[in-house]
């Protein structure tokens, strides 16, 4: 099975990385059969990316995380939902735009972590979020190992 | 996604009503901007204005930073086209480490690097972003242009209805992508320019895996050019009138023959008729070329050619006034349809704006050109990269982004602090030219109207996109700027303002 983890965000505005440095932490296990890319933003040719895989996680800041959690994992549909911000797309878009251009369908989740700072013009996650971020790394560990073990699951 | 329409009526002074339309956001453009239209008892526009509502700081965020940083950190302006400030810094900072003549490696790694980020960010502009505007029609053909339900105008529904014009954009801006990844060693933000030249070459793997994509590139720009223009001539006298009115051009061109130049020349002004308003100016002397006017009700300022003063030195810049400014294009198919492009207006100056579109697409298939033409010189795998001279305090970096003339100025002192930065981005300069466009849509199509359908919402979208603006780039003051919003009636009273706290 071909894993993609893909984090983004921006990291010179302090938690906006928290997808990044997700990213970072899976890509430092060297994991087989998972692939790891960062970006900014998600744009169209994330597409023929997700199409080369069968399980996508996207990981990124997210400020609707419940009160007291640190993170989410949702599945993800493929949704015509095009945003208003002109090139970025999100990814249930991506997933459509692999599926209408590819023909391509993985299973996909989206990793929402919660952010404290998503305003200051700074680099590094603050305390808060990388507490945040440690727990939604090792659940995400967990559900990798799973994955590797039971593709089905 | 564009909010549904709303009217305001305004309480008038005795002269009529003043109605104001405000579509906020303006959709698939760069940033957020704000359009006003100031119609008055009648339903008659009585003018309209773009504003800029979103604002960075960078002119002062970089104040007191080493100069060695500024190529890498000033890409952060923007996530599209990171690759244009990366470079006009690098060119500044050139100078300030005195190497500005770079070593043909350095320099032709530059300029490759600089043809894939004109490549991805044209082919994303086109088939992401201006294409629905092309393909569909009221009814989801493009029997008219502009009218498709809202819905459909996107790149998602151009992947439903065309999937293999919608793989053509992803494979494109993908290869572009890659181009900047093999040169500026990542895709976004990289760090391959430094002050006098550039940190790595490349490699003869990294040179044949882009090889390899070179001819479908090619074949599907060429296709690119032969849709854009196909649209133009179908469309024509829908398109002759559609925001369009006559202007000056700016651009670069290359000093020894005027040729269209994206990475260094000297600059020039052509008038509506082509005849040169400026030329061959060095880039250095930029200042004494160009002014810069504030208006109380943008962020985003307003450049002029000083010799003709704000009124009447406005112009344009990006893809469309590059074709009108320049004598040729110096690769052989992109010349080609260059001249089928200015037989539309008999060999002067195209001033349609919806042709932008067109422009595009043969600078793509020029910059695919330039790419194929690159990786064959063996300097690209040379091993002298820096080079270095005496010390300068001043200079200035230009290049022709992908939409448009680009200036970064800055001053570096002695401890190497950055103490002055001046930013013209190319979006800044066609914002005369955009505020022109947006009224003559409002004035063509809105007048005597009563309802304002989503349709007529996106002829004001569609005459800015063309210009694939750029605001987040565009708007770099620091601090607590005026905005000043104003309902006007026609005799110039003001109705009702609002000023930004």
């Amino acid at each position: 099975m071909r894993i993609l983890v893909i984090g983004f965000g921006n990291p010179g505005r302090r938690d906006d990385g928290l997808g990044p440095a997700l990213a970072a932490r899976v890509a430092a296990l060297n994991l087989p059969s998972v692939t790891v890319e960062t970006d900014y933003q998600l744009a169209i040719e994330h597409a023929e990316l997700v199409a080369r895989h069968d399980v996508v996680i996207f990981a990124d800041a997210a400020r609707d995380v419940s009160a007291g959690a640190a993170y989410y994992l949702r599945p993800l549909p493929a949704a015509s939902d095009q945003s208003g911000f002109s090139h970025h797309l999100s990814p249930p878009a991506v997933l459509h735009l692999a599926a209408h251009c590819f023909g391509a369908h993985p299973r996909a989740w989206l990793l929402g972590i919660r952010p404290s700072d998503l305003a200051s013009f700074a680099e590094g996650l603050t305390p808060a979020a990388d507490q945040n971020l440690t727990a939604a790394f090792a659940a995400l560990v967990d559900r990798l190992a799973s994955w590797q073990r039971d593709p089905a699951g | 996604m564009t909010e549904n329409p709303t009217t305001l009526g305004t309480p008038g002074n005795g002269n009529g009503r003043t109605r104001m339309l405000t579509i906020n956001p303006v959709t698939r453009i760069e940033g957020h901007g704000k359009v006003t239209i100031l119609m008055d008892e009648r339903n008659e526009v009585t003018a309209a204005r773009l504003h800029i509502i979103e604002f960075r700081g960078f002119e002062r965020f970089i104040l007191g930073r080493p100069y060695w940083e500024l190529p890498v950190i000033v890409q952060r302006l923007c996530g599209i086209c990171p690759v244009s400030h990366h470079l006009a810094a690098a060119k500044a900072m050139d100078r300030i480490v005195g190497g500005e003549q770079l070593t043909p490696t350095a320099e032709k790694i530059r300029r490759l690097m600089h043809f894939g980020q004109i490549f991805q960010s044209h082919a994303l502009h086109f088939f992401h972003l201006a294409s629905p505007d092309l393909l569909f029609g009221t009814d989801g053909t493009a029997t008219s242009a502009f009218g498709a339900p809202a819905a459909q105008r996107n790149v998602l529904g151009v992947a439903a209805k065309y999937p293999e014009l919608a793989v053509q954009g992803v494979m494109m801006r993908k290869f572009g992508q890659e181009v900047i990844q093999a040169t500026a060693g990542k895709k976004i933000h990289g760090t391959g320019a430094i002050p006098g030249g550039v940190n790595k070459n490349l490699s003869l793997t990294e040179r044949d895996a882009l090889l390899q994509d070179v001819p479908q590139m090619l074949t599907w720009a060429r296709s690119a050019v032969q849709i854009a223009r196909d649209f133009t001539l179908e469309h024509l006298v829908e398109l002759l009138p559609f925001g369009s009115f006559d202007s000056h051009h700016f651009s670069i061109v290359r000093p020894e023959d005027g040729a269209l130049e994206l990475y260094d020349g000297v600059l020039r002004a052509v008038d509506r008729d082509g005849h040169h308003l400026v030329n061959g100016v060095d880039c250095q002397r930029y200042l004494e070329v160009v002014g810069e006017e504030v208006r109380a009700w943008s962020y985003m300022k307003f450049p002029f050619l000083r010799s003709l003063g704000p009124e009447k030195g406005w112009y344009r810049v990006g893809p469309l006034a590059r074709l009108n400014t320049c004598a040729f294009i110096p690769t052989p198919e992109a010349e080609a349809a260059r001249q089928e492009f200015l037989g539309l207006t008999h060999g002067k100056p195209n001033n349609i704006t919806l042709c932008y579109h067109w422009a595009r697409m043969i600078e793509l298939l020029h910059a695919i050109e330039g790419i194929r033409d690159l990786l064959a010189d063996p300097d690209l795998q040379g091993t002298d990269l820096v080079a270095q001279g005496p010390r300068r305090e001043e200079a200035v970096g230009v290049v022709e982004a992908p939409r448009g003339t680009l200036f970064h100025h800055y001053r570096v002192n002695r401890h190497d602090e950055v103490t002055l930065c001046n930013l013209i981005v190319s979006t800044t300069h066609n914002n005369e030219p955009m505020n022109r466009a947006v009224t003559k849509v409002a004035r063509d199509h809105f007048t005597g109207k009563t309802e304002i359908t989503e349709g007529l919402l996106n002829h004001i979208e569609v005459a800015i996109r063309a210009y694939d603006p750029c605001l987040s780039c565009a708007t770099h003051a620091m601090g607590r700027m005026a905005l000043r919003v104003e309902v006007v009636d026609p005799q110039g009273n003001v109705l009702s303002a609002r000023q930004s706290e």
